[in-house]
């Protein structure tokens, strides 16, 4: 599949380097050489140079014979031009672009065939913003997931001792719970991944997966470890577009603080924020933060533009006693240094982005992919299409299913109706298949699994 | 400065206004009255005057900022002097100039507040007079002139600016200023339309029920009659009242979007709107709950209750039953109600609904930044910001107002032997351009000293053209510049 990949910023330098290890085809179209010289020495790309919207820079980097555009310049207007010049002059079947100001956003309807041809908007900041409140939602969750328009959920937690089922075998669950209906993707284990069976005892620190109905999700939580009580104040580190959107996002239903550096920013701030106060201090200042009563936070989000000053302020935030921190982390390397640490929860800005575009490139009819642990495991929510004889999955019960190795189902979803995974369920046609893969490489022989025999046609 | 421009547009707008003054005539023709040699004569004089000063000055300068001041300021001097006229000269009313000057100004400032008594025998053509220099007030006669006349176009912000109330003012409802007026006046004039046909439904003649349209909605407070809406003893009359006055209370530029979108949930969504009439519900109900509790005070302790509190309190002035004798409470509330009026863009005066709004928003600010030394607060209305330039404005209108008020209190009892009460309400009466006050002024002014009056009219100016119009003129930055 060959894409073109308007945008050599963060977002798009790392979809880069993430899809050209999927062995697609990419090219990269940038107007400063000089990103674009370094990333072709350290990728397997082809780059051009230019301006993203004009059609002899786009006809030169190949979209004639492209499949995919994904436009994400730092300019929505770029962005937009370019999708409508690829949809008039060069008939691209899918265009994907990044979509920042919310004024485009609201208007039903703008992003149709018409008017402004974009198949797929992408806005990394709304993934984000996204990710932390559903944390937030969850106290105690490492990650959740949604599949299925959010009807079933795949959540991460660390076991504590305390909780009900630390200690215990797997299939005690169920009796711990006969209504609740849930099932364990897998287990890590000091890093390892270990395919949770019927036996297998869950220790305290392990890092669970499990999927379950969205009603569903805290109960389990509530057997894995103490139950928390819910989240009241939420202190917001950085005032930038994420910084914002989150907070207008749970000033409703948090008490909200945020803390922004520069005043006149500040000021912005209180002009679009509503209920939360906005404080003009630096996240860093110890004395500030004690001030307002950082102790009393039940969660404290870093969400600057800068990866250092989110760790110390999350470290300082915890140190002061907040109970948990979420922080947003841009450069890998930091992500391996402190997972594990005082920082609860790392939070990286490209894997939530790669993970929404994932779905589009999967080769299998694929309604959503999440990227899981620093992109070596894989959450897929799979389409099953054909019948007995065309497929491999449909018309088997679960439990005769070879999956590859390493791959569990979590659940199904017929309709509006979940079903956990059990080995005596069957799969039917259309039905949503939600599988957890502990190894991406895996990735292939899943799509395999999904895709339609030749006989279908 | 440039006196001759300045002169000549005074001139014009002279001009414009006898033309008002023959509207009584037709009046008089119909009822057969002999006041016609008397309006015929204001006119007379009133159009000479204006034609003099505007052919005799040369200039064709555009004007500024500073000239609207004194434009607006010259104008309703004059208007005040060249109106008082008619009730000087007419037969039936024994005035000195005084009292005429009085009577006019409080019509134009849409005060309300009268020296002539025995309304009720005075002829029809005088009564309706009163009425219209109200109605013009209401508006404003300059937003009227700036409507109709073309060459007021370029200027016309500088005057419409002057001249409107509220503590934002640059904004115009369409892209020409002459449209914004004349929109207005439409509005204004169909609200007087439909207030009229209301008054006429409910009972009244028609002669009561245009020319108590035209003091309801210009939230003036003149009748054409000595016990005002009370002479009608009618339930329904007072209905019909309370619903236009509190509507004429409300921004017209809010009842222009309304009208321009239909869509009447925008009342509900404007912050102002919303405290507007809550503050006259809350009024309403202390004043009704003061008078169940005493009995005697009133007849019918509710309908007064209800009638009494929506006129005082959008600074109207209607009168159903002598509320300065009810328990003491009542009447200081209102008066104290009537300092806050109506909302900017209305034809109410007092402070204005939404500056009180800004000003408790303000307080809510401080205390927040006590709790928060290194917050950030902004004061928005709805999703918008306001700045920090209009909040200071806002304050400073409001220590000037309160300055005002004491002075004037203070000098009114220094120059005559009034008591506190009286000259407290007079003040604040004439201030917020409200009519009637308390103690020797509950029902007329004519038994002030003519020192009095004339402080008075000052107080009615200064309240009608927001303080700042009328006081920079008295700054010798401004004349110096």
């Amino acid at each position: 599949m060959k894409i073109l990949i308007l945008g050599a910023g963060q977002v798009g330098g790392t979809l880069a380097e993430n899809l050209a290890n999927e062995a697609f085809d990419i090219t990269l179209v940038d107007n400063n050489a000089t990103v674009l010289d370094e990333l072709r020495d350290k990728l397997d790309i082809q780059t051009v140079h230019g301006s993203g919207s004009h059609p002899d820079v786009l006809r030169r980097a190949g979209a004639d014979d492209a499949d995919m555009l994904i436009a994400v310049t730092s300019s929505d207007e770029v962005n937009m031009v370019a999708c409508q010049v690829c949809y008039s002059l060069f008939r691209t079947p899918t265009k994907i672009a990044r979509i920042r100001s919310s004024s485009y956003l609201d208007r039903e309807g703008f992003f149709s065939k018409e008017h402004m041809p974009i198949d797929v908007l992408i806005n990394p900041e709304e993934v984000v913003t996204t990710n932390i409140r559903q944390l937030l939602e969850h106290p105690g969750a490492l990650q959740v997931l949604d599949f299925a328009d959010g009807r079933v959920q795949l959540v991460a937690v660390k076991a504590y001792y305390g909780g009900p089922l630390v200690g215990q075998e797997l299939r005690f669950l169920r009796q711990h719970m006969p209504n609740v209906d849930t099932r364990v993707a897998a287990i890590y284990r000091r890093g390892r991944a270990m395919i949770p069976e019927g036996n297998t005892v869950i220790e305290a620190d392990d890092e669970v997966f499990f999927i379950a109905a969205r009603e569903h999700i805290n109960a389990v939580m509530g057997e894995l470890r103490r139950v928390e009580r819910p989240f009241k104040r939420i202190m917001i580190a950085g005032g930038g577009n994420i910084g914002v959107r989150l907070a207008q996002a749970i000033e409703p239903f948090f008490s909200v603080k945020v803390v922004e550096y520069s005043k006149a920013r500040c000021e912005e701030l209180a002009d679009t924020l509503h209920q939360s106060v906005v404080l003009n201090i630096d996240a860093t200042d110890r004395e500030r933060l004690l001030e307002e009563n950082i102790e009393q936070c039940d969660a404290f989000c870093a969400v600057t533009n800068d990866d250092e000053v989110n760790i110390m302020s999350s470290l300082l935030a915890k140190r002061l006693g907040v109970r948990q921190v979420i922080t947003l982390i841009g450069k890998p390397a930091y992500v391996d240094l402190v997972q594990g640490g005082d920082i609860d929860i790392a939070i990286s800005p490209q894997q939530a982005t790669t993970s929404s575009l994932l779905s589009y490139v999967r080769r299998a009819d694929v309604a959503a992919v999440h990227s899981l642990r620093r992109g070596a495991a894989e959450a897929i929510e799979a389409i099953a299409h054909g019948d007995a004889k065309t497929s491999k999955v449909v018309g088997r019960a679960i439990g005769d299913i070879e999956l590859p190795t390493g791959t569990t189902i979590g659940a199904l979803v017929r309709g509006e109706q979940v079903l956990i995974a059990h080995d005596d369920v069957v799969i039917e046609t259309d039905d949503h298949v939600i599988m957890f893969l502990v190894d991406k490489r895996q990735v292939t022989a899943v799509e395999r699994m999904f895709q339609v025999g030749l006989t279908f046609f | 400065m440039h006196l001759p421009v300045i002169l000549r547009v005074t001139g014009i707008l002279l001009t414009l206004f006898s033309l008002v003054l023959l509207v009584p005539v037709l009046v008089a023709l119909i009822y057969d009255e002999d006041t016609i040699q008397t309006f015929a004569l204001a006119f007379a004089i009133t159009l000479v005057s204006g034609l003099m000063l505007s052919l005799f000055q040369r200039g064709n300068r555009e004007l500024r900022s500073g000239d609207g001041f004194l434009i607006t300021a010259l104008f309703y001097i004059g208007l005040g002097l060249f109106g008082a006229i008619p009730i000087y000269l007419a037969e039936s009313i024994d005035a000195n100039f005084t009292d005429a000057a009085f009577e006019s100004l409080s019509g134009l400032t849409t005060t309300g507040a009268t020296v002539l008594t025995g309304l009720d025998q005075l002829p029809k053509s005088i009564l309706f007079y009163r009425q219209s220099l109200q109605w013009l007030g209401g508006m404003g006669i300059i937003v009227l002139a700036v409507a109709v006349l073309p060459m007021l176009g370029i200027g016309g912000m500088q005057l419409y600016r002057a001249e409107s109330p509220g503590p934002v003012k640059d904004s115009k409802l369409t892209p020409r200023i002459t449209e914004t007026a004349k929109a207005l006046w439409y509005l204004y004039l169909g609200l007087t339309v439909a207030c009229a046909m209301g008054y006429w439904v409910a009972g009244m003649d028609l002669f009561d029920a245009i020319c108590h349209s035209f003091s309801t909605v210009a939230i003036g407070g003149f009748s054409t009659h000595d016990a005002s809406i009370g002479f009608f003893a009618n339930p329904a009359i007072e209905g019909v009242a309370i619903v236009f006055m509190i509507f004429a209370g409300i921004n017209f530029g809010l009842h222009f979007i309304v009208w321009h979108r239909r869509d009447p949930r925008l009342y509900w969504n404007d912050r102002e709107v919303r405290l507007y009439l809550s503050m006259l519900a809350v009024v309403t109900l202390v004043v009704c709950w003061v008078l169940v509790s005493n009995p005697g005070s009133t007849q019918s302790p509710i309908r007064d209750g209800i009638f009494q509190a929506i006129s005082v309190a959008t600074t109207t002035g209607f009168t159903t039953s002598n509320f300065s004798l009810w328990p003491s409470v009542a009447p200081i509330l209102l008066i104290f109600a009537a300092f806050s009026g109506g909302c900017a863009g209305s034809t109410a005066g007092g402070i204005k609904i939404i500056r009180v709004l800004l000003i408790g928003l303000q307080g809510m600010r401080e205390i927040k930044r006590l709790i928060h030394p290194n917050g950030v607060f902004s004061i928005k209305l709805g999703a918008q910001r306001v700045p920090d330039r209009v909040i200071e404005a806002v304050w400073g209108f409001f220590s000037v107002y309160v300055l005002v008020f004491f002075t004037m209190v203070s000098l009114l009892m220094l120059i005559s032997p009034l008591d506190f009460t009286t000259a407290f309400s007079a003040v604040a009466a004439c201030l917020n351009n409200l009519g009637p006050g308390l103690g020797d002024v509950a029902v007329n002014y004519a038994s002030l000293p003519a020192a009095c009056k004339w402080l008075l009219i000052l107080a009615m100016m200064l309240g009608r053209l927001e303080i700042f119009t009328l006081l920079v003129l008295l700054t010798p930055a401004f004349w110096r510049r």
